[in-house]
């Protein structure tokens, strides 16, 4: 589903520059669930943006469902992303002044799909993560739990190939991280495939696999991370 | 650009920031308004003239004696040039001349008495031209003709205070037509009534026959004042004209031709002309002026729009990865721009117009000789209103440019 081929990446750092990401391979299959762990600089962010097609990298090749995805412009990029991916954040970045059911519906407003419409599909995604009875709620008036389950009925919306979550339960209790955990096994299971980004040990444990990175190297395809 | 929900998401954003939003309004509103303002009274004062200048021909050449003030041919300075009837027959007749007439005041103090009413109005001796070169207008009745010349009539052509004054209950002042008046205990039958767009003071004029005059006031052909109108609206021309007026007066007079008060010639054209160029030259800095003003009115929009922008990065971001495209974010930074300064500025309009039509009412009631009808035409008005649109857009590119530039991650990442 995802192949990254010798994928290269740097940044210029006054007048140098910064190798952030080195010969990065790696392969994700349909269907898998995985995580990516690695400390803060390890080129863990620079790989997301990469793979979420938000930002470009310098050499090498970067497929989505045998897709190039290489110098897009803007606009391709956008609608690749509207398309392909679906994204979860930490800090779940609903719309402040939208309530569930509109930012949930909110991606397929950038698909042109009627208002009427989308707001209906919206409600049944906001069924499927068992917040049908919240979804004229402002985000300010749910808990976090409640706002990363928006969130991501709002990254499944689309009908996403892949879904990349950058440490999802990052802001969340135990108890309710792996509620949430729960909820990305479950829509794994109906064959899409999901990316964490994680420094959480046992959250990447509830993956099948963990890809390990350091200094912009991958270190280890661990399957069976305990 | 019908998008509902981009609508209401600008509508929310407007109203969640309503000081700042009021406060950009405030600088476009005022932009505007003092352009409209300005340039209405711009206009005001330039109507203002054009209408004193009205009420008499434009292309009129005035002729009145003098002394003389260089000395001419063994003749000493301070002789007075009195001008006579041949004077004004040398002029008429020269083919730059289209209309002409003499005109005498009467002098002395005497009083108009129409049955037992009396009182005192000016009457001027003139001839039948006289009507075109003051643009009298006549309401019933006709202006001195021909005739009236030739034959001496003893007739007079009244303004209508003139009536007023003297006719007890006249509802149509028709019915002043063919009655007597006195002038110095002479009757003169009454053919016709006019108005003047002068003013009131013109309307207290009373015209009798030249000819009459010079015979029952024994003026021996002495004019005191000639009057005419060049053939073509020219400056050229008319100056032309009224360098051989005085050259023609200067052989008869024997005065030097270069001597400028022997008589006093004033040529209206010129006098216009130069007004014009003067009203021209004030309208250009009001234009400047008023661009300015509004300028910083456009500032202040994109200012806003870039602290918006600022504020909106995570959004921005958020929506990016969720797959809006560039341009779906720089229209809506846009619109909400251009919005802004469209409602703003066309208020602005709206209260510059109103302002001028109010004060256009107060100068209706109270007519003011140098300031009239202070309004803008309807097409710098739209003129206006599309260069603020352009600019509100302006205004809102360089932020919205900016906002398309978000990097998502970065702009989400940040707490």
């Amino acid at each position: 589903m995802l192949l990254l081929k010798n994928i290269n990446k740097s940044y210029k750092v006054g007048k140098g520059s910064l190798h952030v990401l080195k010969n990065v391979q790696m392969e994700v299959k349909e269907g898998e669930l995985i995580s990516i762990m690695g400390s803060s600089g390890s080129g863990k962010s620079t790989l997301l943006n990469i793979m979420g097609i938000l930002d470009d990298y310098d050499s090498g090749e970067y497929y989505i469902d045998n897709t190039l995805i290489k110098n897009l412009s803007q606009k391709q990029a956008a609608q690749y992303r509207n398309r392909f991916l679906g994204f979860v954040f930490q800090s779940f970045n609903l719309l402040p002044f939208k309530n569930a059911m509109e930012n949930v519906a909110l991606p397929l407003y950038y698909q042109k799909v009627g208002r009427r419409e989308r707001n209906k599909i919206a409600v049944e995604y906001l069924d499927k993560v068992g917040l049908k009875a919240w979804a004229e709620h402002l985000p300010t008036e749910l808990s976090g739990g409640q706002k990363q389950r928006v969130a991501i009925a709002r990254a499944l919306i689309a009908q996403p190939k892949v879904i990349l979550a950058d440490e999802p339960t990052g802001a969340l209790d135990t108890t309710t991280s792996l509620e949430v955990m729960d909820l990305f096994k479950q829509v794994n299971k109906e064959g899409i495939t999901i990316i964490i980004v994680t420094h959480e040990r046992d959250i990447a444990a509830l993956t099948q696999r963990t890809i390990f990175l350091k200094d912009g190297v991958i270190e280890s395809h661990d399957h069976s991370f305990a | 650009m019908f998008d509902i929900d981009k609508w209401q998401e600008i509508f929310l954003s407007i109203k969640q920031h309503k000081i700042r939003s009021i406060l950009t309004a405030i600088g476009i509103f005022w932009g505007i308004f003092m352009l409209i303002v300005m340039l209405g009274m711009g206009n005001g004062l330039k109507r203002g003239s054009e209408y004193n200048f009205r009420d008499d021909a434009v292309n009129s050449i005035w002729v009145s004696p003098g002394t003389t003030k260089k000395p001419y041919k063994g003749l000493p300075p301070g002789r007075r040039i009195q001008m006579t009837i041949d004077d004004f027959n040398r002029v008429d007749e020269m083919e730059a001349v289209d209309k002409g007439t003499p005109r005498n005041n009467l002098s002395g103090n005497f009083t108009v008495k129409h049955k037992q009413k009396t009182s005192s109005f000016d009457v001027r001796a003139t001839y039948p031209d006289h009507q075109y070169i003051e643009n009298t207008i006549m309401v019933n009745g006709r202006f001195l003709n021909d005739m009236d010349i030739k034959e001496k009539r003893q007739v007079a052509v009244i303004g209508e205070t003139v009536v007023d004054d003297l006719y007890e209950n006249i509802e149509d002042r028709e019915a002043a037509i063919g009655t007597y008046i006195s002038i110095q205990n002479l009757p003169y039958k009454v053919v016709g009534v006019f108005t003047d767009t002068g003013g009131e003071r013109e309307l207290r004029k009373i015209y009798i026959p030249y000819s009459t005059a010079n015979q029952i006031y024994n003026y021996k052909n002495r004019v005191n004042r000639m009057m005419f109108t060049a053939d073509e609206e020219d400056v050229e021309a008319s100056k032309k004209l009224t360098k051989e007026i005085q050259a023609q007066l200067a052989s008869v007079h024997n005065f030097d031709p270069s001597d400028k008060n022997a008589v006093f010639i004033r040529n209206n054209i010129e006098n216009f002309e130069r007004f014009m160029a003067l009203f021209g030259a004030i309208e250009i800095i009001i234009w400047i002026v008023g661009i300015f003003t509004l300028l910083a009115g456009i500032i202040g929009v994109g200012n806003i729009m870039l602290i918006i922008v600022k504020e909106r990065t995570k959004e921005i971001g958020v929506r990016k990865a969720l797959g809006a495209t560039p341009w779906s974010i720089v229209s809506l930074i846009l619109q909400e721009s251009i919005f802004i300064t469209s409602v703003a500025g066309y208020f602005g309009l709206v209260a510059g117009i109103g302002v001028l039509e109010l004060i256009n009412s107060f100068l209706k009631a109270s007519p003011g000789s140098f300031f009239r009808d202070p309004t803008i035409d309807f097409r710098v008005a739209v003129i206006a209103t599309i260069i603020l649109v352009i600019c509100g857009g302006l205004a809102g590119l360089v932020p919205a440019l900016k906002a398309a530039r978000v990097n998502p991650v970065v702009a989400m990442r940040d707490e």
